[in-house]
């Protein structure tokens, strides 16, 4: 297989530093969002004003790398302008796509600036090819990503049956597979993704530390206790442990990251045109480690004369940056669908 | 990025605590302040992220070298404070190397967290302000030296 076949290695930055640990470590494009509600990472002091987009969408671009712009989560009652005027502000900036969730936003982008490259997020939820196709005819949208549900044989016949092209999770933290539609958050806190742009806000999140554990609520409730030796997770109500008829036990989902340098030969074969890193809210080091990673795996499928497999170390780097240790293959090999 | 060294994961032995916990204390918060107080003055902090620490306290502490520092920010400056009453608004505790580590990006903070290294107390949201300013910082090309160090790796 030579380079060109491969798919696209698709990275996150929340931050200049950590796009260029991206750029500089082989990703093929890079995403980010503005400092502001209309993309799913909106914390605190994370993401792009327009001086430093300039400058990472230059930096990018100087290297040949591509930079989509997450405009992801659903326009607010009475402000739809902000989500209009972060398309336009994308748009101007030359991003090479912007990736929409909103089907109005889809139609506004596809209308104002009909040259503009769209992509599907997957906070738009669509997992059957038909959905796809809707997309691709009404909006002219060039690529989906798909949510985190599908097993892989289920990927490939959605690759089989639309001209848009795929793109899939390769690694990150996981949700509890109900991608853009997971209301969780607002049940304690009021706030979720899709209305502010985070899963369970920082400032209703606390970490309190007692002699031999910690707790962690969410504006008060109590999702989880750490011994201090264990693991800790994300803040997330998906990912807490709860009383259910008496057993306290992680009821939805336990922390895990998905991790598919195992399946990589099989999601070139079926047609992927991209992979995805999740994780816009970590840290430089975070991107450089996971970056590194994926694109020495990606680039072992292209030496003809070995076999492909997966070097222990690169499992090593992947599990150490995992939420809750532990990595899983998610929906793509699970046997019901 | 720094790939010319390495730091490993290590303690320190526990009678560097003890005799860490013996000695002044200001020295560390001098330090950290001015060091904050240049990044402020280069303008490597965004304002944004500074409004929001204004009259919050913050503690670093050093678990292995028994060394804290305790300091304030306020009217446009990181100030040492030499007797902080009260639990402070955000404290970070880790080791020295889980500390180094994150300040040479050679490990995620969320990472150490999740391993249960590196500690964030009081208010979060203030946490995630520190960690993604810290995070933004153009940091300059870093020397590239051999660092060793006497003790045992991983
Ligand atoms: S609660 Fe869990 S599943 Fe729901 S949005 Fe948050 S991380 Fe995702």
């Amino acid at each position: 297989m030579d380079r060109s076949s491969l798919p696209d290695l698709v990275c996150p930055a929340g931050s200049l530093p950590a796009l260029k640990a991206a750029v500089d470590n082989g990703a093929d494009a890079v995403y980010l969002g503005f400092k502001n509600d209309t993309n799913a990472r909106n914390f605190a002091g994370l993401n792009f004003d327009e001086k430093s987009m300039v400058e990472g969408i230059r930096y990018a671009h100087d290297k040949g790398c591509e930079i989509l712009m997450a405009i992801n989560t659903f326009p607010q009652a009475g402000r739809v302008d902000d989500w209009r005027n972060a398309v336009d502000t994308a748009a101007g900036f030359g991003v090479d796509a912007i990736i929409l969730a909103d089907v109005g936003l889809l139609d506004y982008a596809s209308k104002r600036h009909p040259n503009q490259r769209l992509h599907l997020s997957v906070q738009g939820s669509a997992t059957s090819y038909e959905a796809i196709n809707f997309a691709h005819r009404e909006f002219g949208v060039r690529r989906a990503v798909l949510p985190r549900v599908l097993t892989l044989a289920q990927v490939e016949h959605v690759i089989k049956n639309t001209p848009v092209e795929i793109e899939v999770f390769g690694f990150g933290s996981l949700c509890v597979m109900n991608e853009g539609r997971c209301w969780l958050s607002s049940y304690a806190c009021g706030e979720s993704p899709n209305t502010v742009g985070a899963c369970s806000p920082a400032k209703y999140v606390k970490w309190d530390k007692q002699p031999g554990q910690m707790e962690t609520r969410l504006n008060g409730i109590l999702i989880d206790r750490f011994a201090d030796n264990e693991p800790a997770g994300y803040p997330t109500l998906c990912k807490g442990r709860f009383e259910v008829q008496g057993e306290t036990y992680y009821a939805l989902e336990e922390p895990t990251s998905l991790n598919v340098l195992e399946i990589l030969p099989e999601i070139i074969k079926i047609g992927v045109k991209a992979i995805k890193v999740e994780g816009r809210q970590r840290s430089p080091a975070y991107v450089t480690q996971v970056t590194r990673t994926l694109r020495a795996a990606l680039d072992a499928l292209t030496n003809e004369r070995e076999r492909y497999h997966v070097k222990p170390n690169w499992q090593a780097e992947l599990s150490k940056v995992s939420e809750g240790n532990q990595a899983t293959l998610g929906a793509y090999n699970r046997p019901w669908r | 990025m720094n790939q010319g060294f390495t730091i490993p994961k290590f303690q320190l032995p526990g009678f560097v605590a003890r005799l860490g916990h013996k000695l002044p204390q200001w020295p560390h918060a001098v330090a950290l302040t001015t060091a904050l107080n240049a990044a402020v003055k280069m303008k490597l902090l965004p304002e944004d992220s500074l409004a929001a620490f204004d009259g919050k306290t913050f503690l670093v502490q050093v678990l292995d070298t028994g060394g804290q520092a305790a300091f304030t920010y306020r009217g446009g400056f990181f100030r040492p404070l030499w007797n902080p009453v009260g639990a402070p608004d955000l404290a970070f505790r880790a080791n020295l190397s889980a500390f180094l580590q994150v300040a040479s990006r050679q490990e995620d903070p969320d990472t150490l967290f999740f391993n249960r290294e590196l500690s964030i107390e009081g208010d979060t949201e203030l946490g995630l302000i520190v960690k993604n300013m810290l995070d933004a910082i153009e940091l300059p090309q870093l020397p590239k030296f051999p660092l060793s160090l006497p003790f045992g790796q991983r």
